[in-house]
């Protein structure tokens, strides 16, 4: 086994009291003391996370826009103007889903971030695909691996961050609303995250990575490890790639159908003509929320008895902090009803099915059961 | 090294027990025990009045992230269970070794208790398991 890799910011994780675990082959704090906490922080005030392990991925050349028109299932001429944001999956030709991504409009061209898990995988198919191009002169796909990465992320995180950022950026990242972004130099900032609450990912050289950090500390942003993380967008109902979704599942079985562009119908993506097969024959699964309303604690991989309409699995499950309840995704066959049965260590435990998200903006938009 | 009283006996698997002046067994997870497991949001308890074989799992500690069991440290009859844990889950993480008791035993036979490690061998124990 490989030494895991570490980021800019490893040490001062350490230093900070982090409890640090392998993830994704990088050396990563899962948390910083207590995950319930950092939950919190999120939801009510803010949190910064170190999400350095993600792949960035620049896109340039004449022949990117047509290129990432073949690869992506989202179609990027929605990105109308520079410093706009589009959530897609990256299929393969069953359109089972390779990765999820967001991809920014550029000046010049696109960036891609995708997960760190998947980072070799999809690298290799970036460059095959761009190898098949008609022009694939014209298309560069290059790994940015001299930047970070932190998401700022809570309702506090906009006025906290913004004076910490460089002067140029100060003003039209306090402009920035969902799935927009702003860069100056190698800095680039952009309204996304991982957590349902407003914020920032902020893509920076590695170089400025512990300064900026630390001033962030400063102005009172708490660090957040990789526990909250996940509850925290399980509560967001935004779907862990390899968790929820893998190769096996495509986007109309993982709740993503919202991100796939059939339309134009001449865009000839990977994966297209498997969705549409798909579409036609009918879906025969799907992911659902599900909120527990016996006692226990939902995990991933139990199984959901819909009566009539089959079985199906949690594909991930937690307490939810913001709830006080338990939540899970799980994927449902086609005519489950709103009431299931889950198997917890033998037990059969009632559950509602209802459409995520759980939270929002730290506050509980499904029923939380009595 | 996290705190290991010495009027208690332990586990391998880091429950401890308690010997009470009326004969029966308090029984929790050690303070290591919980902070391994983070905060904890849930705990299953067995049921007053059932039978637990010694090594056997009898009850399930559920942080946000995981699931755990419980396994008995002695064979006996459930005498009395935690009752607060059920709302105040995380009485387990504050307080290990007074209001996070899991729960009580009339013990089968008095001999299996001397068959747990003291304080010094469950720190050595925790020491070499790192």
């Amino acid at each position: 086994m490989t030494t895991p890799r570490q980021t800019t910011l490893h040490d001062t994780h350490v230093a900070a009291g982090a409890r640090m675990v392998d993830f994704a082959g990088w050396s990563m704090p899962i948390h910083y003391g207590s995950q319930l906490e950092e939950h919190h922080a999120v939801r009510r005030d803010a949190g910064m996370f170190d999400v350095s392990h993600m792949t960035v991925v620049d896109v340039a050349g004449p022949g990117a826009r047509a290129y990432l028109r073949r690869l992506l299932a989202n179609d990027v001429d929605k990105l109308r103007d520079p410093g706009r944001a589009l959530y897609s999956c990256m299929l393969n030709a069953d359109g089972g889903i390779l990765d999820d991504l967001i991809v920014y409009r550029r000046g010049d061209g696109y960036r891609v971030v995708v997960n760190a898990a998947t980072r070799d995988k999809d690298l290799a198919w970036m460059q095959e695909v761009a190898a098949a191009q008609p022009d694939h002169e014209a298309v560069s796909v290059a790994e940015r691996e001299d930047l970070d990465m932190i998401a700022v992320q809570g309702p506090e995180a906009r006025q906290r961050l913004l004076p910490l950022l460089p002067e140029a950026l100060r003003g039209p990242a306090a402009e920035l609303t969902p799935f927009h972004a702003v860069e100056s130099g190698d800095w680039f900032v952009a309204c996304t995250g991982y957590t349902g609450e407003d914020g920032f990912e902020v893509i920076l050289p590695a170089g400025d990575t512990r300064a900026f950090w630390s001033a962030l500390t400063g102005a009172g942003v708490r660090p957040v490890g990789l526990g909250a993380r996940d509850t925290l967008r399980l509560e967001a109902g935004m779907n862990l790639y390899g968790t929820d979704m893998d190769e096996t599942t495509t986007p109309l079985e993982s709740g993503l159908g919202w991100t796939v562009a059939l339309e134009p119908a001449d865009r000839d993506f990977i994966g297209r003509a498997a969705l549409e097969r798909q579409k036609a024959e009918g879906v025969t699964r799907r992911l659902a929320g599900l909120v527990l309303e016996g006692r226990g604690v939902l995990r991933g991989h139990m199984k959901v008895l819909a009566g009539e309409a089959g079985e199906g699995e949690t594909t991930s499950g937690s307490f939810s902090p913001t709830l006080g309840a338990s939540i899970a995704l799980a994927r449902l066959p086609a005519g489950a009803g709103d009431r299931v049965q889950v198997e917890i260590r033998g037990k059969t435990v009632p559950a509602r099915v209802v459409r995520p998200p759980f939270a929002r903006n730290g506050q509980p938009v499904v029923d939380i059961p009595a | 090294m996290s705190n290991v009283p010495s009027d208690l006996k332990y586990a391998k698997s880091h429950e401890w027990v308690r010997q009470e002046s009326d004969g029966s067994l308090t029984v929790g997870i050690s303070e290591h025990a919980q902070e391994l497991l983070g905060d904890l949001v849930f705990v299953e308890t067995p049921e007053a009045g059932a039978t637990l074989e010694a090594g056997s799992a009898c009850a399930v500690v559920e942080s946000v992230k995981a699931a755990s069991d419980v396994y008995a440290p002695v064979s006996g009859e459930v005498t009395a269970v935690n009752e607060q844990l059920g709302d105040s889950p995380e009485l387990v993480n504050s307080d290990p070794y007074g209001e996070g008791w899991l729960f009580r035993v009339k013990p089968a036979d008095s001999g299996e208790l001397s068959g747990l490690m003291d304080a010094e061998a469950y720190k050595a124990h925790l020491e070499a398991e790192g």
